[in-house]
């Protein structure tokens, strides 16, 4: 293969450019119609620009809560967030070294990944709605009558929402760990040790400062994953909805672009998220190169 | 028994991962652990094993293990308008298939419904397993420096970050009755009247199901192909075969498993679909997963139940009927 692109090379170069279009262009759309004028619709051309439809969003007009929906989706993103990157390192160090049980929990993560989402969905609603038929007859057989009065339903958005957001993020963060470990000198480890350096120590001070870019990229897939879930969501996320069920459920009734403003608004987040997530992980592999040690160096 | 896995298994991390330059050499070394006090040592080191790995264990087995029993349980359980009742039935199944053998040879909604599913999901996999295909041998061959390639990477993962509503929702004002295309087709004379089939149909179902998920094609076939050997393309090259024949021969055969594991992905999602075929079919389109959706509205939990079930047992015949074409283990 020589210096000279082949022709296949600018043909190929073409189709890529055509597939990032066809994935940037319909959302740039939806972000420049949302600045629609007062008068404007759905649809182009753009009759004037205005804020009016950002106005709507935030006074609520017309639209559900969206503001709570706002907090509630931005409460459990954060939450699924630390659980997971805390929860995927954890058992990512587990990983590497076989233990009873290595595979199961591997097939476990692999099986929750690429499960229907509306299968897992049901099984947590029938799991807690059987637990709140429980609570509701037999608490108070046990003298734990207190539980079931004023009882509703255990599901919500700490409890089975979170539990099927994680279903969700944990096999990315397990997958994420095995491809940094996979990569990973453990002779940096053992010189630690060698040096006297106690498991923790090791951990704290040699492995977890070269993870960490990835570490951060964990949370970014955490946060971001969670911010957009809906499908597992749906029926397990109980009486209150996150961002992206209220937006699901506009998508029927709402016909003046204020929906395309929620839409801009909550990219925005992801975007924010996104954006310094990368610059995070970018100044800490410049830190790492400027401060890391030689190891490896010319061993490549 | 992990290493296939480890080595090969399509993080969608990798553009991470790419970044990190700390990446040196595989450690296969094993840790030597000191044979005089190794039992104890071994209890210990077990113990700190499942101390880090219980927790996700511990979510896995409260949020996605024991739903999928009370799922297959609860399929088999008797219901009425409002609750469901404790005792053996197969209502769930008789109800779901009603009228399936007594219609012959005219097909029963769920059939019909199932075919559908199924007509959707090979037209969205064909689909984009050629643009996925494309655009990873594109990032894999064409595009030589790592940070292109990192750039190019992230520009393909960024919109998996975002939501997919709003990636759904994107598409009304393109191809709305007052969208884009329809005014550039009107306009320009090719049709007389709007195209009413661009929105909130098969079509569009298609098009956002391949917008959405093409991602899931692409990382793990750029995977596979990240890891060819490119003394192979140059051998074949130098040997004289054509472009084409490097190909077929061996570009194509060494990223099966990626393709495999992709179409995995691609296959599981829209089988199991009901957002976007709700949201891009205008709420008029059955699929398997619309059917759960509905039952579940309609609170009859062992019919949903029973319909997951069924659900669950045909992906995972698609599943391993794909693993048997390409014995993934052994490829990778």
């Amino acid at each position: 293969m020589g210096d000279k692109r082949p022709r296949s090379f600018y043909i190929l170069a073409l189709f890529f450019t055509a597939y990032v279009l066809f994935l940037y262009g319909p959302m740039i759309a939806i972000y420049i119609l949302s600045f629609q004028g007062p008068d404007g619709g759905l649809t182009f051309p753009m009759n004037g620009v205005s804020l009016t439809w950002f106005g709507k969003v935030f006074s609520g007009g017309g639209i559900v809560d969206i503001g709570a929906a706002f907090k509630r989706s931005l409460a459990l993103g954060l939450v699924v967030m630390v659980i997971t990157v805390v929860l995927s390192v954890a058992a990512g160090m587990a990983f590497r070294k076989p233990f009873r049980g290595a595979s199961v929990l591997f097939y476990t993560a692999i099986a929750s990944l690429i499960m229907p989402s509306i299968i897992t969905s049901l099984g947590i609603a029938l799991e807690f709605r059987l637990i709140d038929d429980f609570i509701n007859k037999h608490a108070a057989d046990y003298g734990l009558g207190w539980l079931a009065e004023g009882h509703t339903t255990a599901m919500g958005l700490f409890t089975s929402g979170l539990g099927a957001h994680l279903t969700w993020t944990l096999p990315f963060g397990l997958l994420i760990m095995f491809a940094i470990f996979n990569r990973f000198d453990g002779r940096l480890e053992e010189a630690a040790r060698d040096l006297g350096a106690t498991p923790w120590q090791t951990f704290r001070h040699v492995v977890l400062p070269i993870i960490l870019p990835s570490v951060v990229g964990i949370g970014l897939f955490g946060f971001t994953l969670s911010w957009d879930e809906l499908a597992r969501s749906s029926q397990a996320i109980g009486s209150v909805n996150t961002l992206p069920l209220e937006l699901q459920g506009l998508t029927t009734t709402v016909t003046k672009p204020d929906i395309y403003a929620l839409g801009t608004l909550t990219s925005a987040v992801s975007f924010v998220v996104i954006f310094a997530a990368l610059s995070v992980i970018l100044v800490l592999q410049a830190r790492q190169r400027r401060q890391g040690s030689d190891a490896g160096k010319g061993m490549v | 028994m992990l290493s296939w896995a480890r080595q090969t298994f399509p993080a969608p991390s990798i553009r991470i991962d790419r970044f990190s330059p700390v990446a040196v050499t595989i450690d296969n070394s094993p840790d030597t652990i000191a044979p005089a006090d190794s039992g104890l040592r071994r209890l210990a080191m077990r113990s700190i094993a499942w101390l880090q790995a219980g927790p996700m264990m511990l979510v896995f087995a409260l949020f996605f293990l024991l739903p999928l029993v009370l799922v297959v349980i609860v399929s088999v359980w008797d219901y009425n308008e409002y609750e469901m009742i404790p005792a053996l039935s197969f209502r769930g199944y008789t109800d779901t298939f009603e009228g399936c053998v007594a219609n012959l040879p005219e097909l029963c909604t769920i059939l019909k419904t199932y075919l559908k599913t199924l007509k959707l999901c090979l037209l969205t996999w064909g689909l984009t397993l050629l643009i996925g295909f494309w655009v990873a041998y594109f990032l894999a061959f064409h595009v030589r420096s790592k940070t292109w390639q990192i750039v190019l990477s992230l520009l393909c993962t960024i919109p998996f970050w975002t939501s997919n509503v709003i990636r759904m929702i994107a598409w009304i004002p393109l191809l709305g009755r007052n969208g884009l295309v329809n005014q550039g087709l009107v306009g320009a004379g090719f049709v007389n009247k709007p195209i009413e089939w661009l929105l909130f149909s098969e079509f569009s179902v298609v098009l956002a199901l391949v917008h959405l998920f093409t991602f899931f094609m692409v990382v793990p076939i750029f995977n596979s192909m990240i890891r060819i050997d490119k003394r192979l393309i140059e051998a074949a090259y130098d040997a004289g075969a054509s472009g084409w024949q490097t190909l077929v021969n061996i570009v194509i055969p060494l990223s099966k498993p990626g393709i495999v594991i992709g179409s995995i992905f691609v296959i599981t999602i829209v089988m199991g679909d009901f957002v976007t075929i709700g949201v891009m079919g205008g709420q008029q389109i059955a699929s398997a997963g619309k059917i759960i959706e509905a039952r579940l509205s309609a609170l009859q939990f062992p019919a949903a139940a029973a319909n997951a079930v069924i659900l669950l047992g045909i992906t995972i015949i698609i599943i391993s009927a794909l693993t048997r074409i390409v014995d993934v283990r052994k490829e990778l």
